[in-house]
C-alpha cells in the first residue's frame, strides 16, 4: 500500500470510530490535500470534520489546541515542516507546555502532521528537516512514519493518544508503495529492529532508513553485517533497544539528513557514549547532512544530504580505520 | 435587579483590587515571585465581562486574577498558586499567569500575547459542532491586537461563524509602549469591524460593560457568529511588578484615578439607592475576612513534593479513547 494511503486509512479509521475525530488544515478538504494524503475524506465526513483553513499556521495549531481543550480530537496538517516555523509558539509554548503547567488539568488529545525532508530540487525553504527542533521540547511527543506500517500504525497510535504528538513524514515517501503489516500492538515508543546483523548498529529514521538498508546490503558483500534500527519515535527515543543492539555489535553509526550539527546524531551518540562507553570499540560516526541550506541545483542537492553510496562508503571506511 | 447586580459587582471588584494589593505586599515580602501582573484600575471590565457573559469559556491573558475570582475560582486557590504551593490552582507549576479551572470552564491564563485567540475560536467551533450554544469570551489587551495571531484569529472566526466574544481590554500600554507609537489605528474596535459587529465602550463603569457583554452574548447565542468589544480602561499600576509605570505622566494617572471604577460604582450605586453606606462596609468585612484566610491557607500549603517535577508533563492514554 502507498505510503500516503496508509496515513488516508489511518485518518478514515480513525475518523469512522470516533466522531472526535477532525482534520484542518490548508487544502485539506475540497482540494484534498496537497500530498493527497486526505484525498476523499472531505466528501465521506464532510466540511465540519475536514476543515480547509486559510494560510495562517499559528492559529491552525492555535484552533486545533481549543478544540482539542474541548474533548476533540483534531489532526492538524501543516503543509511542510518547513511552514510549521510559523507555528512555534502555538507548538512549543502552547502545545507543549499547556497540560504541564495547569497541574495536568488541561488534555490535549492532539495531532500536528507534517511532511519535512528533501523531495527534489524545491531548495531552501522547502527542503528542511527539523525534527531536532520538535524533539528538543518535553511535552510533546515525536514520531516519525518510515513505511506504510509506521504510517499507518503510528498515526492511528497518535490519534488515541491523549497527549500532544508532532507527526513527522518524509515527502519522498509518499508514493512509494510499502507492504502494511497487520501489527495490532504496534507501538510507536519501541524501535523497530528492521534487520539483525552482528557487526555495527544502525539507527536512522524517516526515508534515511531505506537508503540505510540499501547500504548495508552492498556492505554484506565486504562481510560487514549491519543491525538497523528504525527510531519510531524521536521524543522519547528507545534507547534500551539501542543499548542491547550495541552491546552486542559494539559500534553505532547514526544516519539521518538534518544537517550533522546538533541533531539526533549528537544525542544518540552521546547517550551511548555515557551508558556503554567501555563496550565500544570505535567512535561513533554520525552520517549526515551538510551545513548549509539544501541548493536548488541537483548536483550540489544531492552532495548535501547522505545517499546509499555515500553511506556505504563512509561505514566501510570508518571501519576499516576502527580494526573491522 | 440592579441591586443584586451592584452587589455582586461591588462584591467582585473590591475582593479583586483587595486581593491584588494583597498580592503585592506579599510580592514585597518575597512570598510571591516571578512575574505578577496587576489589574488594579481594570476591574470593571473583568467583573463586567465575566458575570455579564455567564456560562461560556473563558480563555484569558496573563493578567487574570480577577477574571478568575469572577468565574468563581475561590481567592485561597488563586493565593496558593501565586505562592507556588501545591494547593494552588495549577499545583504550583503555573504562577500568577496560569491558572487554570476546566471545571468551571476557566482555560488560563496565557503568558503570550495573543496566543490564546485561536484557541478560543477552535473551542468555540467545538462548542457550536457540538450543539452546545454558550460560546467562548476570549479577552486581550490593546497590545494584543497589533499582532498577526489576532488577525488570524477574527478572520476565521468570522469565516467559521463561530461564537467567539472578542473583548480588547484597552488600557493604552503594550508595557510601557503608548498605543498612538504602536497602532495605526487609535480606535481599536475599527479593527474587526468589517468582520464582525464591534463597538467601542467605557471600560470603567462597570454597568456599561455589563450591559454590552449581555448584548454580545445574546448576538453570539442566536447567530453563533462572533462579536467584538473594545473597552477603554486604565492600569494604575506598572505593567508588572517589575515596571514603575513612570513613562506616563502623574497627572494623566491621577486624571483616570479619578475615575476609579470601584469609585464610580459606588457613587452610582448609593445615588440610585442600589446599595447602602451598611451593606458595603459588611462587604469589606467579608473580603477582609477572605483575604486573611487566602494568605493563610497558602502560607500553610505545602511546597510541591520533588516527585511533582515530573507528573502532569504526559498523560499516556488516560481519557475516554477510541474503542
Amino acid at each position: 500500500m502507498l505510503y500516503r494511503d496508509a496515513l488516508n486509512l489511518a485518518l478514515d479509521h480513525a475518523m469512522e470510530q470516533d466522531p472526535r475525530v477532525l482534520l484542518l488544515g490548508e487544502d485539506v478538504g475540497f482540494y484534498g490535500g496537497n500530498y493527497k494524503v486526505t484525498d476523499g475524506l472531505y466528501v465521506k465526513y464532510g466540511p465540519k470534520r475536514v476543515i480547509d483553513t486559510p494560510i495562517a499556521e499559528n492559529s491552525i495549531v492555535g484552533t486545533a489546541i481549543g478544540m482539542a481543550m474541548m474533548g476533540l480530537r483534531p489532526v492538524a496538517e501543516i503543509m511542510t515542516a518547513n511552514f510549521a516555523m510559523l507555528a512555534m509558539d502555538q507548538v512549543v509554548n502552547q502545545m507543549a507546555k499547556l497540560r504541564y503547567m495547569s497541574g495536568g488539568k488541561i488534555f490535549l488529545p492532539l495531532v500536528v502532521r507534517m511532511p519535512q525532508g528533501v523531495a527534489k530540487q524545491l531548495a531552501a525553504q522547502h527542503s528542511q528537516s527539523l525534527e531536532h527542533l520538535f524533539a528538543s521540547v518535553p511535552g510533546l511527543y515525536v514520531f516519525c512514519a518510515s513505511d506504510s506500517t509506521s504510517a499507518y500504525h503510528g498515526l492511528l497510535y497518535a490519534i488515541k493518544l491523549d497527549d500532544p504528538v508532532i507527526f513527522l513524514e518524509h515527502v519522498l515517501l509518499y508514493g512509494v508503495d510499502f507492504p502494511l503489516e497487520n501489527s495490532k500492538d504496534f507501538n510507536p515508543f519501541q524501535a523497530r529492529v528492521l534487520k539483525e546483523g552482528k557487526d555495527i548498529t544502525v539507527v536512522s529514521y524517516l526515508k534515511m532508513v531505506h537508503d540505510v538498508l540499501k547500504a548495508c546490503q552492498w556492505l554484506e558483500e565486504e562481510g560487514l553485517y549491519c543491525e538497523v534500527i528504525d527510531l519510531v519515535s524521536l521524543r522519547p527515543i528507545d534507547f534500551e533497544t539501542i543499548y542491547s543492539s550495541v552491546k552486542k555489535t559494539k559500534r553505532l553509526v547514526v544516519v539521518y539528513e538534518a544537517p550533522k550539527s546538533f541533531g539526533l546524531g549528537a544525542e544518540v551518540s552521546a547517550r551511548v557514549c555515557e551508558e556503554l562507553f567501555y563496550f565500544l570499540d570505535a567512535p561513533p560516526l554520525r552520517i549526515a547532512g551538510g551545513e548549509v541550506p539544501i541548493p536548488y541545483n541537483r548536483r550540489l542537492e544531492l552532495l548535501a544530504i547522505p545517499t546509499p553510496e555515500r553511506i556505504y562508503s563512509q561505514i566501510l571506511s570508518w571501519s576499516k580505520s576502527h580494526g573491522l | 435587579m440592579s441591586q443584586t447586580l451592584a452587589e455582586k459587582f461591588y462584591y467582585l471588584m473590591k475582593l479583586g483590587r483587595e486581593l491584588e494589593v494583597r498580592c503585592k505586599e506579599e510580592y514585597l515580602k518575597g512570598n510571591i515571585s516571578g512575574f505578577l501582573h496587576l489589574a488594579i484600575g481594570e476591574e470593571a471590565v473583568h467583573v463586567g465581562a465575566v458575570i455579564g457573559f455567564g456560562k461560556g469559556d473563558l480563555f484569558c491573558p496573563y493578567r487574570e486574577h480577577v477574571l478568575a475570582l469572577a468565574r468563581g475560582i475561590e481567592a485561597k486557590y488563586i493565593m496558593a498558586e501565586l505562592f507556588g504551593k501545591v494547593t494552588g490552582v495549577s499545583k504550583g507549576k503555573g504562577g500568577s499567569m496560569h491558572l487554570y479551572e476546566p471545571k468551571m470552564d476557566f482555560y488560563g491564563g496565557n503568558a503570550i500575547v495573543a496566543a490564546h485567540l485561536p484557541h478560543a475560536v477552535g473551542a468555540a467551533y467545538a462548542r457550536k459542532l457540538m450543539g452546545e450554544k454558550a460560546g467562548v469570551l476570549a479577552i486581550f489587551g490593546d497590545g494584543a491586537t497589533n499582532s498577526g495571531t489576532f488577525f488570524e484569529s477574527i478572520n476565521m472566526a468570522s469565516l467559521w461563524e463561530v461564537p467567539v466574544l472578542f473583548l480588547c481590554e484597552n488600557n493604552q500600554y503594550a508595557i510601557g509602549t503608548h498605543i498612538s507609537r504602536s497602532s495605526a489605528l487609535k480606535d481599536l474596535y475599527l479593527k474587526a469591524r468589517d468582520y464582525m459587529p464591534s463597538v467601542q465602550v467605557d471600560g470603567m463603569d462597570v454597568f456599561v460593560v455589563y450591559e454590552a457583554v449581555v448584548k454580545a452574548k445574546e448576538y453570539i447565542e442566536e447567530y453563533g457568529k462572533p462579536y467584538f468589544i473594545e473597552a477603554l480602561t486604565y492600569r494604575f499600576e506598572g505593567h508588572s511588578m517589575a515596571d514603575k509605570g513612570d513613562y506616563r505622566s502623574p497627572r494623566e494617572i491621577e486624571s483616570f484615578k479619578r475615575r476609579d471604577p470601584i469609585k464610580l460604582l459606588v457613587d452610582k450605586s448609593l445615588q440610585m439607592g442600589w446599595l447602602t453606606e451598611e451593606q458595603i462596609r459588611l462587604m469589606d468585612q467579608k473580603i477582609e475576612k477572605v483575604i486573611e484566610e487566602a494568605v493563610e491557607f497558602a502560607l500553610n500549603s505545602p511546597e510541591p513534593s520533588e516527585g511533582e517535577l515530573y507528573t502532569d508533563l504526559y498523560c499516556g492514554v488516560c481519557s475516554d479513547v477510541i474503542p
